[in-house]
């Protein structure tokens, strides 16, 4: 069963062994509106937690996504540069960034799980 | 919407995005070719003599491949960039209703004095003695930006409206510093404040702690009060702000930041709704750019360069920027050094500021006069109350109103039309106009942000207005289809903007292998 987790700056990291799958919260994509572009980072590339490691840009605004935790990058969507909309029509499913294979577990310790992001989503209001 | 007259223009003939012809052009729009594909090689405008013979200095530096420029007559170059800018659409051509940028008319009177000989042919490093009437140029200008803000001084040279708001806070970083508050690093900027705003404060080393919106669209003033404190440096608020609002707590926040230690930047780039109505010393700033470029018309978006002096309080005043003028005995004359009780910040720019811009400007102030600014400003104001009025049953406005210079909606309107603000925003272009500002201010949902400034007529405005009803009366019947698609009379339909900025083609390759390559 994979668990799932979030960060304050409304990414989410779906845990499956010693993978994560990244992308950017429902909630996120609704902020950002309509998505026209995404740059993924390269396989291969080592990101520490809280590094910028993707953007997307909506009609509104350019955003950095941050690694919510350290790893290595295993896979990019290259579906992403040919219909970055997917991110607002699946979010949380085939609108992921990245995978990452995950350098350090003990940092999921730090990050939301669904439960929690919900109710600090709520609370911006 | 119809704009043909006469006899009848047109005929039951198809769609004009379904005609095909053989030359591709559409009327007497062309499809115009890239100047490579034009060019054949050979091909000349101008008529050189041979080079003499001479020795080869060049060593190994010379020229291995050919340069790869396109070969063309005269007409040919002519005809392409004439045809090039009729592609254009420019205020010249048209309303520009780009919310937020005071895309208002150029007078061709700033144009005609800015090519005077004595002021177009002068040089920044000839003797101050044969420049006396550009110093005294600079000077009026200079007292004409004092008089209007009611300030005692004024830095010409900041090069645009960011560059400004740069000057106004490295003056502001100074003050503090003389004080020994150099613990003074958080500046407060509310929500909606241009957003040049936080990054300038960002680039000169404050920290930015922003103040929310409230449900009025101006700065809450409770979250204002909770935030000051003995680390603020200072506030940088926008009035009228990006809402198209003005901020009436203005003085109270003044006063407030002032008794917390602070020092007030206003963002002046809404002057234009203002001018001659009121004045900002009177509102408690210590410091303001003026974007000559909007409120003052001179030339911009593509035509500029921009140029946005600041006006200081007492308390800045001495931090004002090299060069300066002065007025002594032996007439004008620039200050380039530390003078008196000066504490100058040094240059921000090369020489003395966009001259071109001052003699716009000033030809600007004087061929309206004080009364004029003042009605230009009453004019933009209520040409953007128009606007609100007669759209605000089919549109949503963000806020209620009265707004200022410029009028905004949120996309609550287009809601489960399938419609989004981009979409709307294209179909204007079908229908002749220039968008508005879109997705801009950023706390309104799909923001439209629509400023039409003074320079149109009723009737321009009505037939505006007439195109936004329709699209709005559209959207809701269900035509997103339509939309969608649009534009569709343009030389090209909708492109993918993002990536031509984030994957731009720079290089023409050539179709044929005979073709030389473009360097």
């Amino acid at each position: 069963m994979a668990e799932i987790r979030f960060t304050k700056e409304h990414e989410w990291i779906r845990i499956e062994g010693d993978t994560g799958t990244v992308g950017i919260s429902d909630y996120a994509q609704g902020q950002l509106g309509d998505v026209v572009f995404v740059e993924v980072p390269e396989v291969g590339k080592k990101v520490s937690k809280g590094a910028q490691a993707a953007v997307v840009e909506s009609v509104k605004a350019a955003s950095e996504v941050y690694a919510p935790v350290s790893g290595e990058v295993t896979a990019a969507n290259a579906a992403l540069a040919g219909n970055p909309g997917l991110v607002n029509a699946s979010a949380m499913g085939d609108g992921w960034f990245f995978k990452l294979k995950l350098s350090n577990k003990a940092e999921l310790g730090e990050l939301m799980d669904e439960a929690a992001y919900k109710a600090y989503v709520a609370g911006l209001g | 919407m119809d704009k043909s007259q006469g006899r009848t223009a047109r005929p039951d003939a198809a769609p004009a995005a379904e005609i095909v012809t053989a030359s591709g052009h559409r009327g007497l729009q062309t499809e115009e070719k890239l100047i490579f594909e034009q060019g054949e090689p050979g091909r000349t405008g101008v008529d050189l003599p041979a080079p003499p013979k001479v020795a080869d200095r060049l060593n190994g530096l010379k020229r291995q491949r050919p340069v790869g420029l396109p070969g063309l007559s005269e007409p040919q170059v002519i005809r392409h960039f004439t045809r090039l800018s009729q592609k254009n659409y420019a205020i010249d051509s048209g309303l520009y209703p780009l919310g937020s940028c005071t895309m208002k008319h150029n007078p061709r009177l700033n144009e005609k004095m800015a090519r005077l000989p004595g002021l177009a042919d002068i040089h920044p490093l000839q003797p101050v003695s044969t420049v006396q009437g550009a110093l005294e140029l600079m000077d009026r200008l200079a007292h004409w930006l004092k008089t209007l803000t009611g300030m005692p001084a004024v830095a010409l040279t900041p090069g645009a409206g960011a560059h400004g708001e740069f000057c106004g806070m490295v003056a502001i970083r100074a003050a503090l510093d003389a004080k020994g508050q150099q613990s003074r690093k958080r500046v407060l900027v509310p929500e909606s404040a241009h957003g040049t705003n936080p990054a300038t404060a960002a680039a000169c080393g404050f920290t930015v702690d922003a103040i929310p919106a409230d449900d009025r669209g101006r700065v809450d003033l409770a979250a204002f009060k909770a935030k000051l404190g003995p680390d603020v440096a200072a506030i940088m608020l926008t009035n009228p702000n990006t809402c198209g609002l003005f901020e009436p707590d203005i003085v109270t926040i003044a006063k407030a930041l002032h008794e917390a230690g602070g020092y007030f930047y206003c963002d002046g780039a809404n002057f234009n709704a203002i001018a001659g109505r009121v004045r900002p010393a009177d509102l408690g700033i210590d410091a303001m750019h003026i974007n000559l470029h909007k409120t003052f018309s001179t030339p911009h978006g593509g035509g500029g360069p921009g140029s946005g002096p600041v006006v200081f309080s007492e308390a800045l005043a001495p931090y004002v920027p090299l060069p300066y003028v002065v007025h002594g005995k032996d007439g004008f004359r620039l200050v380039e050094g530390r003078e008196g009780k000066a504490e100058p910040l040094g240059r921000l720019k090369t020489f003395h500021g966009q001259m071109g811009m001052f003699v716009r400007a000033l030809t600007y102030m004087l061929s309206h006069g004080a009364d004029g600014i003042r009605q230009a400003s009453e004019d933009a104001v209520l040409n953007a109350n128009y606007l609100l009025a007669r759209l605000k049953d089919v549109m949503s406005p963000a806020f209620d109103g009265p707004c200022m210079h410029e009028c905004l909606f949120d996309d609550s309107f287009l809601k489960d039309t399938g419609v989004s603000t981009l979409d709307f925003a294209k179909a204007l272009i079908d229908e002749g106009f220039h968008p508005m500002t879109m997705y801009f201010p950023l706390v309104v949902h799909g923001a439209l942000l629509i400023e039409p400034t003074e320079s149109e007529t009723r009737a321009s405005l009505d037939e505006f207005v007439g195109s936004l009803r329709s699209l709005a009366t559209r959207a809701k019947q269900g035509e997103a289809a339509s939309f969608h698609a649009a534009p569709r009379l343009t030389p090209r339909r909708r492109l993918d903007e993002t990536r031509a900025a984030r994957q731009p083609v720079l290089r023409w390759k050539p179709a044929a292998p005979t073709r030389q390559a473009a360097e």
